[in-house]
């Protein structure tokens, strides 16, 4: 029998997709039962407690969660966030939920045997409710009390050889695409480069030393399927700088319809015959392609790589074999001053072990954003505040048309005393001689 | 029940201390097929929805069937997972970056029994519990972040709504009609920790009351000065406040007219809460992108200004997010997203064809950026 009636919730059991309610319940079940003999060391009805809060916020409209408290684990900054109800004496079991977030591995394979040491450890300490994954990518432990932080983070580190992820003004838990570990696509090894600068700055990520969050993500081609340009501080996004290459038998494969376009993506309807000047040439947006007497032409000079036609022709076009990444700096979701997507810094750049001129770029632009960053400022807004330009002065990195969509349309531009012969000292008695006041 | 030491001594927390380890190396976690030929990939096809082929330079293929999951996820649940896992793929899963579990098998007739299984597991309610999709021009799992369930600055639930509007649009995360992929996802407040803003269907949360004063404790519970510096519009400022009982106390005012509903000031200060149930709902944008195919990664557009929370189900949201999905998919073009359909015919016929209405809320009025979205040519049609 239910702790908690939840009516509200309970309609959200049906259907098709999986219903987070039933899972809940079926976590709150396992633990009444208890049938392994588990010595819970958080209250055995937290889940049902959990659910009781949720309905009671479906009534409300509102949320029961209060602002978190200052808990953490000895030495780190971050990785844990505090949770408390507003409801405690109703909700006992949930009085106390703090957030563990956990450094997930990158690409986010996992072997079974890790997932169930995870499980267990999770049942054992905690409400055993998850999020697989955090937005940020972390494996988020939802809901423990806070004589179980040590523990488990104890347990974490001595056993699972596992540590904690990001949180604060810290740098965030890195996260990547799948990369070359599964795709074709992939211009780098994702998986290498973030768990390289993911245990680089394990400092940054544990001791809250920045203004405000700092995020990298690691997307393998300009797909960008981890969205970093949207949502990354720094994205490191793969490209090429030589040419796409073309198996020109592919091609006729898919004009004479052998193959399917776009590996299949588009299998779900009927768009006729695939049609290589409607569905590629003419939608390539730099116009380099042509189509000539059953063979396909690249400009590969002209080409901006966005991908459409590998995308559209995966056995006939691969990505050039002179790979690296562009950086992007900046992006960052709407608050406080609107969204900001990345802006191109570093065009190409090789990202080969042990990624040193990387970490020098990275290091120049944090050196900079902790002098002068205020509080709770992003870098995409101190670079919007003093200017795309002091980014490349900080950076060392010389300007070039690539930098920008257009050049600036108004003539202010801020002269420095050093560009303009002379200087900025005059006399203007002297001036005077020549101009009467 | 027992307190269990896990070996932690709180009386030398520095014992036997291990910090800074970081994650497991991601190759301990690789199946034996991806380990061998990582970076040898040649191409892909989707065999159909939900099932994808990889071959490999050497030969070998790996076959990934693709489920959704609720990211919020019990560890019961990731049990059933690893069982799964152990029994078809040699005991490796991964996730990916939208909340779908990938079960990968190196040869084709073991997808066959896979997705079987995976499809034969149902909770309760009859919902599945690994739904198979989710690949191509289809609807992906939304992504999304905590709402009520976890969260302190919500303006709407994020779970709920999500197993509300994957139900409505349960067809398209296991079909490929769309003309091309097509990206949901939830933020239950600006925050938006699921930077939801490039989306081509973003569902938000928004707040439409400026916050309440709780005075008689606003200084005891907040730095003052730091939350007059949290507001983007200069709202709030120092006030000293005659309580009912005669006390004078140090508090802060609010210019209500400018208020922009961020909740930043009730991030700095917990008492200044905003979360009011007639308040809070839902804003709608759409048309945003972060791939750079064809054309630049685009933002997000508010379309619907609000739609009130209706919790369990949130029809109003769930039927608007239907009706425009309709409306796309009959109308654009193959591989043209949502944005650069709603681009190419234009933002009135967008309205038009998704019968959406136009109100004032949707012309931009925040600052600089917002010139450059009025329209400054004759060109625009009727």
């Amino acid at each position: 029998m239910a702790k908690h009636k939840t009516p509200m919730l309970d309609q959200l059991e049906t259907g098709p997709w999986p219903s987070f309610v039933s899972d809940i319940k079926r976590e709150a079940e396992s633990r009444a039962k208890n049938e392994k003999g588990v010595e819970y060391q958080i209250p055995q009805d937290v889940c049902e407690d959990l659910l009781g809060l949720l309905e009671l916020s479906f009534k409300h409209g509102r949320t029961h969660w209060k602002h978190g408290g200052i808990v953490g684990v000895f030495g780190y900054g971050g990785g844990v966030i505090g949770r408390y109800c507003d409801q405690p004496e109703n909700f006992k079991g949930v009085a106390h939920f703090h957030t563990l977030r956990v450094s997930q591995p990158a690409g986010k394979f996992y072997s079974t045997e890790f997932l169930k040491q995870i499980c267990n450890l999770w049942e054992l300490r905690g409400s055993g409710i998850t999020n697989m994954h955090g937005s940020t990518g972390d494996i988020i432990l939802l809901g423990t009390t806070t004589p179980q932080l040590e523990e488990i983070f104890y347990e974490l580190t001595h056993n699972l050889n596992q540590d904690l992820g990001g949180s604060g003004s810290n740098l965030r838990t890195p996260s990547d695409c799948i990369g070359q570990a599964r795709c074709e696509y992939a211009c780098y090894d994702t998986q290498a480069l973030c768990h390289h600068l993911t245990n680089e700055y394990q400092d940054e990520l544990h001791r809250p030393a920045f203004p405000y969050k700092f995020k990298f993500k690691f997307d393998g081609c300009p797909n960008c399927c981890v969205a970093s340009i949207a949502r990354a501080d720094i994205s490191f996004i793969g490209t090429w700088r030589d040419d796409i290459r073309i198996d020109q038998e592919a091609v006729q494969a898919y004009v004479g319809g052998e193959l399917k376009p776009n590996a299949g993506a588009h299998a779900g309807r009927d768009w006729g015959p695939f049609d290589i000047k409607k569905e590629v040439i003419n939608l390539c947006p730099t116009e380099c392609m042509k189509y000539k007497d059953g063979k396909l032409y690249i400009n590969n000079k002209e080409c901006t790589r966005c991908m459409h036609c590998i995308n559209v022709m995966p056995r006939a076009l691969r990505i050039g074999n002179d790979r690296g990444l562009s950086m992007l700096v900046g992006a960052k979701a709407p608050i406080l001053d609107g969204a900001q997507m990345g802006s191109l810094l570093v065009p190409f750049i090789k990202a080969e072990d042990p990624y040193d001129e990387i970490k020098e770029v990275i290091e120049k632009i944090w050196d900079w954003w902790m002098e002068e960053g205020k509080n709770r400022e992003r870098v995409g807004e101190l670079i919007k505040r003093q200017g795309f330009q002091r980014l490349l002065e900080v950076t060392g990195i010389e300007p070039v048309p690539q930098h920008v969509k257009e050049p600036r349309s108004n003539p202010y531009i801020f002269w420095k005393e050093e560009e303009v012969e002379g200087g900025f000292t005059r006399d203007v008695n002297e001036f005077r001689k020549h101009h009467q006041r | 029940m027992a307190f269990i030491s896990s070996g932690y001594n709180p009386k030398e927390p520095m014992k036997d201390r291990i910090t800074d380890i970081g994650p497991r190396h991601y190759e301990e976690f690789y199946p034996p097929v991806i380990k061998n030929n990582k970076g040898k990939w040649l191409y892909h096809e989707i065999l159909e929805p939900g099932v994808l082929m990889h071959v490999s330079e050497t030969g070998d293929e790996v076959y990934t069937v693709r489920a959704g999951g609720a990211r919020l996820m019990s560890v019961s649940h990731i049990r059933e997972i690893c069982e799964i896992a152990d029994k078809h793929c040699g005991g490796h899963v991964r996730f990916t970056t939208r909340n779908n579990i990938e079960f990968m098998v190196d040869s084709k007739d073991k997808v066959e029994p896979l997705k079987k299984d995976l499809l034969s597991r149902k909770q309760p309610g009859g919902c599945y519990k690994f739904p198979v999709g989710g690949t191509g021009a289809g609807i992906t799992n939304i992504v999304h972040t905590q709402g009520w369930i976890h969260c302190h600055t919500p303006a709407t639930d994020a779970s709920g709504p999500v197993k509300a509007a994957m139900d409505v649009l349960f067809e398209d995360f296991t079909q490929m009609r769309m003309p091309a992929h097509v990206r949901v996802s939830l933020a239950c407040c600006l925050n938006m920790c699921g930077a939801v803003h490039c989306s081509d269907i973003a569902i938000l949360g928004y707040h439409r009351k400026p916050p309440m004063l709780d005075h008689e404790y606003l200084d005891k519970m907040c730095e003052i000065p730091l939350a007059i510096a949290a507001c983007p519009t200069a709202a709030i400022k120092p006030a000293k406040i005659d309580l009912p009982d005669g006390k004078k106390v140090n508090s802060v005012a609010v210019n209500n007219s400018r208020c922009m509903f961020c909740g930043n000031c009730y991030t700095m200060c917990p008492a200044m809460p905003l979360a009011d149930d007639v308040g809070d709902g839902i804003v709608l944008m759409v048309g945003g992108k972060v791939s750079n195919r064809i054309s630049a990664p685009k933002f997000s557009k508010v379309v619907v200004a609000f739609i009130p929370n209706e919790p369990p189900r949130w029809p109003k949201t769930t039927d608007t997010i239907k009706k425009i999905v309709e409306a796309y998919a009959g109308d654009a073009r193959k591989y043209e997203r949502v944005g650069e359909w709603a681009e190419r015919i234009g933002w009135e016929r967008f309205f038009e064809k998704c019968g959406l209405e136009f109100t004032h809320h949707l012309i931009d009025d925040f600052r600089d950026p917002a010139y450059f979205t009025w329209r400054q040519t004759t060109n625009f049609k009727f």
